[in-house]
């Protein structure tokens, strides 16, 4: 009998949640206000232009890459400055085109706001 | 018939093995956590990096959110100090509107005892990027000394 290889059925509507290199998980607030959702996470070390925003098929990315600080002849070493990511699914339909970021003191700070709601059409009837 | 007496250590004796016995099993539980039952054991904040070399010692700082101007190093002998608030982002945002609140807000004090005395006027202290960095300079005093051995 002839052995055939069923391919795999690569889902292409799921983006790629996965990264290869170890990372670090931010801390975040994430809070709803009247117009959207804000994100806010604590990246230390990030410059401004490193940081990598982006919103995929309802899933909100965040990439960045600190500094490295020091690291040679620590004498006492709590922590490590790897590349943080971390991703979460949104539930609320997000106005892509006009997602603010800004970065002050170590805290990137995603403004989402929803899709501005239509309002509730009233159709007149005439009487003919 | 032989006389039992009530010896209250030894019922204490009971009760501290039991106590350790029911605390025994969250011990892994309570190294992730770390705060909230014991207080002690909280995580340390910041987290800091300490490095030495011949001249001092350089410390890194973690203070995302935390104002420079709300920082205060200080410097006595042996013994670093560091202080500061991290603000809350928005004091007006109800807690039902949070989905998650994971960064905390306050006040911190962390005291570190480095190895040696450091000069306390050549500290120097920079923050970019919600990481403080410290360089401080070792006292003369315990700085290692060269001596020379002379052939008699």
């Amino acid at each position: 009998m002839k052995e055939t290889t069923i391919p795999a059925k690569a889902e292409t509507n799921v983006p790629d949640t996965r990264d290869e290199s170890r990372t670090l998980i931010p801390a975040v607030d994430i809070f709803e206000t009247n117009d959207g959702l804000v994100v806010v996470a604590d990246l230390p070390g990030v410059e401004t232009g490193t940081v990598d925003v982006g919103v995929e098929k309802n899933i909100l990315t965040i990439k960045a890459k600190p500094a490295p600080g020091r690291t040679e002849d620590l004498a006492l070493q709590e922590f490590r400055l790897l590349p943080y990511f971390r991703q979460f699914q949104l539930s609320e339909i997000v106005d892509q085109e006009k997602i603010r970021a800004e970065i002050k003191y170590g805290v990137l700070t995603i403004h989402l706001p929803k899709v501005a709601e239509k309002q509730p059409r009233k159709i007149a009837v005439n009487i003919a | 018939m032989a006389t039992v007496y009530w010896d209250p250590f030894q019922n204490l004796e009971a009760v501290r093995r039991e106590m350790e016995r029911v605390f025994g099993q969250y011990e892994p539980a309570r190294r992730i956590l770390g705060s909230g039952l014991f207080p002690g054991a909280s995580p340390r904040y910041p987290q800091l990096n300490l490095a030495e070399d011949k001249e001092g010692f350089h410390v890194e700082a973690l203070v995302p959110g935390v104002a420079p101007e709300s920082i205060e190093v200080s410097v006595l002998r042996d013994q670093l100090r560091i202080t500061g608030s991290k603000a809350a982002i928005n004091p007006d945002i109800k807690p039902e509107a949070f989905h998650r609140n994971e960064r905390g807000a306050g006040t911190f004090t962390r005291t570190l005892t480095l190895p040696t005395e450091v000069d306390g006027d050549r500290v120097k202290a920079d923050y970019k990027n919600g990481v403080l960095t410290l360089t401080l300079p070792k006292h003369e005093a315990s700085k290692p000394k060269q001596i020379a051995v002379s052939v008699a």
